[in-house]
């Protein structure tokens, strides 16, 4: 009989939660192994930066891992989880380590837990750096900014660096005997490839699958809740079906994933090579599952790993506050210039030579009136009856920070506009404290691949015995 | 005519990691998908000038057979970074809705 690997894939990440009825369902079709993302640079560069997992809740994250565990200790069956602790760096990997400890004691479980980092050491780095191998990342030949040459400064200002691992290490740690695998940061197929290709499936199918897998039931025709999918791999095809009868997919609900978050729809770039999927034909079975074939994986020429990095960039404070009165609204741009101008002639009173104005940044959102788009906004000329104003100040030190926004916020609140005269307060605000210190403001800076000397190389591994 | 918010199935933005943003524009049958396309409405031009960059850094398929558009450009500002207005990039789409296709033209073909 011709080979078939069976996976299953809870939930889209772990934390956002899962139908337990969907999930025994997808049990009962004896899965080879359980793989959940846990990670992505989506909610932006704060985690990654400052070693929290703040994009996901950690109570939810607890339930999430330990019905995921209790179903793969129950079966003997791995578990495979990557990006841990969503930024996927070593505190966030030890964070989730910590809790799948708790629960391992809670339950009595007892297994062999591989434990593979992915944060990078920056020396080891800038010697790659030296050495030529780490490259911008931009097959698509963009220009700007975000798309050139890596600098050491950069690199060296990375208050954390992540790597993101291929399927390689996951395979490594099979081999080695682990049951469960809690991963840093990796490509987010890299979980769901490893197994299947570790079993010698072909890489076409097996690459495909793993990038419809990874967002769980993502890939249905009408996405609702986060649930369970599941995919059974075969030597030249796989089937995709979502375990609840309550959800479909469709020969269209699974090509459009292919989309999602990506630049191509038929191009997937990965450590060890791409996913072509431009000859992929997809084929309804029955009416909930989709048989797809002519999925093509390209072996690259040089193994290329991501590196994601971020930056501290000082600390925010914010306000924020509404605006009701027509009069004002009716003259909001000139109005704000003008705040904007008074407000830098007294930072200029309050700190002398003590702030410079390259020691600050400000930037104004206008809820209403184009908070979303910025400069992009096309609806112009319109005076809106209410508009949300949000005033934020980033600095060198919070206490900074939040000084200089009192200044900006206390500037707002009582400037003069045309129409009436005396005292007035312009600002509604909802909350005190009026000025909201925000925290250290992170960025990312790296958009680039380094070139390691074999897959295993930047991602060292631990196995205990749980 | 007819806005393409009331045309397409789905039209959504979102990051393609932090220094890219992708918008999809699916639409759900290939007839309305087709005329679409043949409108000539979409076009890299068109992107190029709502998103203010060179049209050289946009990244447009037509992608007929998931009756589909792709746009990928780089993101205004990178994703979380000092300005940023959207970390998911998700509503960045949203001035594509009110775009006018032509679409008395080809009920009459």
């Amino acid at each position: 009989m011709a080979k078939e690997i069976v996976a299953l894939a809870p939930t889209e990440i772990v934390g956002a939660g899962f139908s337990l009825e969907s999930f025994e369902r997808g049990l009962q079709a004896n899965p080879d192994f359980i793989g959940c993302d846990a990670g992505s640079s989506d909610a932006g560069p704060f985690d990654l930066g400052s070693g929290e997992t703040t994009s996901h809740d950690l109570r939810s994250i607890r339930r999430d891992l330990r019905v995921m565990l209790l179903a793969a200790r129950a079966r003997g069956i791995p578990l495979l989880i990557g990006s841990c602790g969503y930024a996927g760096g070593d505190p966030h990997i030890e964070r989730y380590r910590r809790i799948v400890e708790e629960i391992a004691r809670e339950e009595n479980l007892h297994f062999r837990l591989a434990v593979i980092h992915a944060e990078q050491d920056k020396r080891s780095l800038l010697g790659k750096l030296r050495e030529g191998r780490i490259k911008p990342l931009n097959p698509w030949g963009f220009t700007g900014e975000s798309f050139g040459e890596l600098s050491a400064a950069t690199l060296e200002r990375c208050e954390r660096i992540v790597g993101c691992m291929g399927s390689e290490p996951y395979i490594e740690a099979l081999d080695r005997g682990a049951e469960v695998i809690l991963a840093g940061r990796s490509t987010d197929t890299s979980i769901f490839a490893a197994l299947p290709l570790r079993e010698g499936l072909s890489p076409g199918p097996v690459w495909h699958a793993a990038k419809i897998l990874e967002c769980a039931a993502a890939a249905v025709e009408k996405h609702g809740q986060p649930d369970c999918l599941m995919v059974r791999i075969g030597e030249e095809h796989f089937v995709v079906e979502p375990p609840s009868p309550a959800l479909r997919c469709t020969p269209l609900s699974v090509l459009s994933h292919m989309l999602y978050e990506n630049p191509s729809p038929f191009h997937l770039y990965e450590p060890s090579g791409m996913l072509d999927t431009s000859a992929a034909r997809y084929v309804a079975v029955g009416d909930r599952a989709v048989k797809v074939t002519g999925s093509r994986f390209v072996p690259a020429e040089r193994y290329t790993v991501k590196l994601e990095g971020a930056e501290k960039v000082g600390f925010r404070a914010i306000f924020i506050g509404g605006i009701r009165d027509s009069l004002l609204l009716g003259q909001l741009e000139e109005w704000m210039e003008e705040a904007l101008r008074t407000f830098r002639a007294k930072v200029r009173s309050a700190y002398g030579d003590a702030v410079s104005p390259e020691d600050y940044q400000v930037v104004l959102r206008t809820y209403g009136k184009d908070g979303v788009m910025g400069p992009l906004e096309p609806v112009t000329g319109l005076v809106p009856h209410e508009v949300g104003l949000i005033g934020e100040v980033v600095a060198r030190d919070q206490e900074l920070a939040n000084s200089i926004c009192y200044q900006l916020r206390y500037t707002f609140q009582h400037l003069h506009y045309g129409g009436f005269e005396g005292l007035v307060t312009a600002i509604a605000y909802p909350f005190a404290p009026l000025t909201i210190p925000v925290g250290p403001v992170y960025r990312f800076v790296l958009n680039h691949v380094v070139e390691p000397e074999d897959p295993l190389e930047l991602f060292p591994m631990e196995i205990v015995e749980v | 005519m007819a806005k393409l918010k009331h045309l397409a199935t789905l039209v959504r933005s979102k990051n393609a990691k932090p220094f890219l943003m992708t918008i999809d524009i699916m639409f759900r049958d290939e007839a309305t998908y087709r005329r679409v396309k043949e409108s000539g409405v979409l076009t890299v031009d068109l992107f190029a000038q709502l998103y203010r960059t060179r049209p050289e850094n946009i990244l447009f398929i037509a992608y007929d057979q998931g009756y589909s558009f792709k746009v990928t450009l780089p993101r205004p500002v990178p994703q979380g970074d000092v300005g940023d207005r959207d970390m998911h990039a998700g509503q960045q789409h949203s001035p594509l809705l009110e775009l006018e296709i032509p679409v008395d033209a080809w009920r009459l073909t």
